[in-house]
């Protein structure tokens, strides 16, 4: 392992977040910790995530897509970003892409995902 | 003045902050730092301490370097470096630099070679705009244009930009931050990029343009400061001050 990997692996264990399994697809919602002026609260965004970036290490980040008030919305997330309070797994789609990029062009019914329904837990490597 | 330091760049990556941010850092290491040499007034005309990094096979380094670092009882270093120091901080022959020679929160110049780029035109070496794509341009949509003007003066300008080598030349970046040092690996976390390629050697001075913070280590951080130099390097210090 060279050194920038063990630096990243270190920081990845000392930030100690707990990260479910999901992919592309899932709907998953995030707890986003808000700053408004001193105080600060947590924030749901529960949306679809369409991608997965740069793996599951320190630079890993991954893309919800939900729709609000009849707008098409995204967010990037850094995946080990310190102001992810949790990440919940809602529901697991069966989808046959790793990057969902044509559901921005669809809406309603075709932008449907079907459900896994015989969902198993990866063993070992993914934490 | 005190004296900067040699490190290896390894690469770079990102540090996640409390408050969420993220940051940029180019990871440099600390690889078997010693002063070899010192400069002074007397002998040379001028102060300085001579600093090795990495290390060299004793077959490779030439008979006059052997001896050299014979002299300074060091093992052969693969990179040396003269940095000016005023007399007072000049640093014992032999003496091994730790990383936390800056504080976290310092701002640090860094110098190192730029990766090369070979032969190129005008408009990646100097951002010139180019021709236009149409109107009647051929072929030189890429190309500098004109290069002077008429029969008075009648010859290009010395210094006209224009294609050529570019990069492999020495750059420094000034006012770059310090974000993390970590002594026992001898590395320097420094917030955004410094120039060169991974496995390059840069030079890592106090900012030139910013006032030194207190309670940076006189002369220098000496790894061997912690065991046994701790009693002679104290009263040094007292000394100065």
């Amino acid at each position: 392992m060279d050194l920038i990997a063990q630096i990243e692996a270190e920081q990845v264990a000392a930030l100690g977040k707990d990260i479910p399994d999901f992919k592309a697809g899932d709907t998953i919602r995030v707890g986003y910790k808000v700053t408004e002026g001193t105080r600060s609260r947590v924030q749901n965004y529960e949306g679809v995530c369409i991608a997965r970036k740069n793996g599951s290490g320190i630079a890993g980040s991954f893309t919800v897509r939900k729709i609000s008030f009849g707008e098409g919305v995204e967010r990037v997330f850094p995946l080990h970003s310190t102001n992810i309070d949790s990440i919940e797994v809602v529901r697991r789609g069966r989808v046959r892409r790793a990057k969902l990029y044509y559901l921005r062009s669809r809406r309603g019914k075709s932008a449907r995902i079907a459900e896994v329904t015989n969902y198993k837990p990866k063993s070992g490597a993914e934490a | 003045m005190r004296s900067g330091v040699i490190a290896k760049k390894v690469g770079m990556t990102r540090l996640f902050m409390e408050d969420g941010r993220q940051i940029p850092v180019t990871v440099l290491q600390l690889d078997a730092l010693q002063v070899v040499a010192n400069r002074t007034s007397e002998k040379d005309g001028y102060t300085a301490v001579q600093l090795g990094a990495g290390t060299a096979r004793v077959k490779r380094v030439s008979k006059a370097m052997r001896g050299h670092f014979a002299a300074a009882s060091v093992e052969p270093k693969r990179k040396l470096v003269e940095f000016r120091v005023d007399a007072e901080n000049l640093i014992e022959v032999g003496a091994e630099i730790s990383a936390e020679h800056f504080l976290e929160g310092q701002k640090v110049d860094v110098s190192g070679t730029s990766i090369g780029k070979g032969f190129q035109g005008a408009m990646k070496r100097w951002n010139f705009g180019g021709l236009r794509a149409s109107h009647g341009v051929s072929i030189s949509h890429r190309s500098h244009g004109s290069t002077g003007q008429c029969q008075d003066p009648g010859k290009v300008f010395k210094g006209k930009k224009m294609a050529g080598h570019m990069g492999a030349a020495r750059v420094t970046t000034q006012n770059l931050e310090v974000v993390r040092t970590d002594a026992d690996r001898g590395l320097i976390m420094i917030k955004g990029a410094v120039p060169g390629s991974k496995g390059g050697w840069v030079t890592i001075k106090d900012a030139m343009k910013k006032k030194l913070p207190e309670g940076v280590p006189f002369p220098a951080a000496l790894k061997s400061a912690a065991s046994e130099a701790a009693p002679v390097e104290a009263p040094a210090e007292g000394a100065e001050e």
